[in-house]
């Protein structure tokens, strides 16, 4: 039993090293995406700083740009956690050894919980080195910010989005031609309904219903609640335990689903495309 | 350990076209949904320390084979077992035993041989810096030089990546070894040391081994049996001696395996030229 935990636990950092080998060897790559990562978290907060001019009235320019650059970077930590987890599936078929890494003898939890922990470590420097940026350009003071407060939603929503990835991964296996297009649509659903940007209530009511379940909405709150208030952890509680319990949620809900497609994929032969 | 090693009983694999959604479309392309039966109900033992030969055209049912005993195809009737394992319903045990090489190189083409290999010693539950040694040695003994072990797979040739390939299924010391057309692509020299590798496989470790291959000279010289498949059914099976008696010499010379294959499947071939 020891030994099949320890194989298991070991199979797991297979995941680790593989993705921080595949990051290596992709360095110009990962160069290219951070550059534009920060351009394009910089475009969008310097709407904050032109309100003023493009509304023609007084406006709090430093909240709103603080309140931009929340919205993306946490966006783009989701995001990243997201795609990294649906890669799970992409990846391999674009690599073609979607079969072989199927074959090994790994329970699929395994599997998530390595392309996970790399997920969160690799989301998290990502983000770091983006926030960085936009703190030297903005002149932003983050001395009344709680960051570990900021940090425990962010983590918390990070198991949520897992989930979500999880269930998003199945597409690529499912749909071998254009899955891995299709799960643009979920993060588009979520990047519309989640505060991101604007606050929830501009949205229709249908809307503002779909935000309720949506883990991000509660992440941005509190994430906006640590860095602009400096918000402590008794009030940040809150939006942490709703992001905790869709993730609790539905990591198990995505494996379930995660193995009744690759059941499917098994019997119907979407492994492997021809031959 | 079990006398068998591998039992095929009565497997069946059948492979449906994908149906068209809408019924205008279905009508107007003539979607009549035929089935494709890849392996049809075919019974084989392999008994343990055997090279197991499988020959057959292309599209006879020899890599559904494959994949059904590698678990990445669940069978639509029949049974597939591995030393008492049924790869349906005990997929773990099976797959500890099992490694597989199929005809196309799989792996992260940008990583290098040692990253590669490693992710697939780890996936095994094998300890690092033992694995990192053993690599060496296995890829020193293909003739891959010290310096390409470090180098993305992408810049060796098919032949030197199929070596990769094969080092990577002896890496994890698997009881059965499945070959699918391990030595295709490979120049004649290449071609013997993969060949000498799976006799002392054999000889040495007591590896089980089955082989697919077009090769008429590779299965005689090799195999201990062979099956020859057509149309997704075993055509005919003995040792290849056997199958050489059954066919009678022509022109004043022996009967070659080449000739049983081309009498037992030609038939096939020159009706579908006609078409």
């Amino acid at each position: 039993m020891i030994s099949i935990a320890s194989q298991q636990i070991r199979a797991s950092y297979a995941f680790v090293e593989r993705n921080a080998y595949l990051v290596k060897r992709y360095w110009s790559w990962e160069i290219v995406w951070l550059a534009y990562s920060i351009a394009n978290s910089l475009s969008v907060s310097y709407i904050g700083l032109g309100m003023e001019q493009i509304g023609g009235q007084e406006v709090d320019g430093r909240f709103l740009v603080l309140y931009l650059v929340v919205g993306t970077l946490v966006w783009r930590y989701l995001s990243l956690i997201f795609y990294w987890i649906t890669d799970v599936i992409s990846l391999e078929r674009w690599e073609g050894t979607i079969e072989y890494t199927l074959m090994a003898p790994i329970r699929r939890l395994t599997h998530m919980m390595g392309q996970t922990i790399f997920a969160v470590i690799y989301s998290m420097i990502f983000t770091g080195v983006i926030l960085g940026v936009t703190v030297v350009l903005f002149n932003i003071d983050l001395s009344n910010a709680n960051l570990l407060g900021a940090t425990v939603v962010l983590l918390s929503g990070s198991l949520s989005f897992v989930g979500i990835g999880i269930v998003g991964s199945i597409l690529p296996l499912l749909f071998p031609e254009r899955g891995s297009q299709m799960t643009h649509v979920i993060i588009a659903s979520l990047l519309l309904v989640s505060g991101v940007y604007y606050p929830v209530e501009v949205l229709p009511m249908f809307l503002q219903h779909m935000a309720v379940v949506s883990p991000a909405t509660y992440v941005l709150r509190g994430v906006r609640a640590a860095l602009l208030d400096g918000a402590g952890m008794a009030s940040l509680w809150p939006e942490i335990w709703p992001a905790l319990i869709i993730g609790v949620a539905t990591i198990p809900v995505g494996l379930w689903c995660f193995k009744q497609a690759e059941r499917y994929a098994k019997r119907t032969g979407k492994l492997h495309r021809s031959g | 350990m079990d006398k068998i090693a591998i039992q095929v009983h009565e497997a069946y694999k059948v492979f449906h076209k994908q149906r068209r959604w809408l019924p205008r479309l279905r009508k107007r392309n003539g979607d009549e949904r035929k089935p494709v039966v890849a392996v049809d109900r075919i019974s084989f033992d392999v008994q343990r320390k055997e090279i197991f030969g499988v020959l057959g055209p292309n599209g006879s049912g020899k890599s559904t084979l494959v994949r059904l005993i590698a678990t990445l195809l669940l069978p639509d009737g029949g049974s597939v077992t591995l030393f008492g394992h049924d790869v349906e319903r005990e997929p773990m045990a099976v797959q500890r035993l099992i490694n597989r090489v199929s005809v196309e190189a799989s792996f992260f083409k940008k990583l290098s041989p040692m990253e590669n290999l490693l992710y697939g010693a780890r996936l095994y539950g094998l300890d690092a810096s033992s694995a990192r040694r053993e690599i060496v040695a296995i890829l020193s003994r293909f003739d891959i030089k010290k310096r390409d072990i470090y180098q993305p797979l992408e810049e060796m040739s098919r032949g030197m990546q199929q070596k990769v390939a094969i080092a990577r299924a002896l890496l994890t010391r698997p009881a059965v070894l499945l070959l699918d057309e391990p030595t295709t692509g490979l120049d004649p020299r290449s071609k013997r040391e993969v060949q000498a590798v799976v006799k002392e496989l054999r000889d040495q470790q007591g590896t089980t081994i089955l082989l697919t291959t077009h090769d008429m000279v590779e299965a005689e010289a090799l195999c201990d049996r062979v099956a020859i498949m057509d149309a997704g059914k075993v055509v005919a099976l003995d040792t290849p001696a056997g199958l050489r008696a059954m066919v009678p010499p022509a022109n004043g010379r022996p009967t070659t395996l080449e000739d049983v294959f081309l009498a037992l499947t030609g038939k096939k071939l020159v009706e579908n030229g006609k078409e």
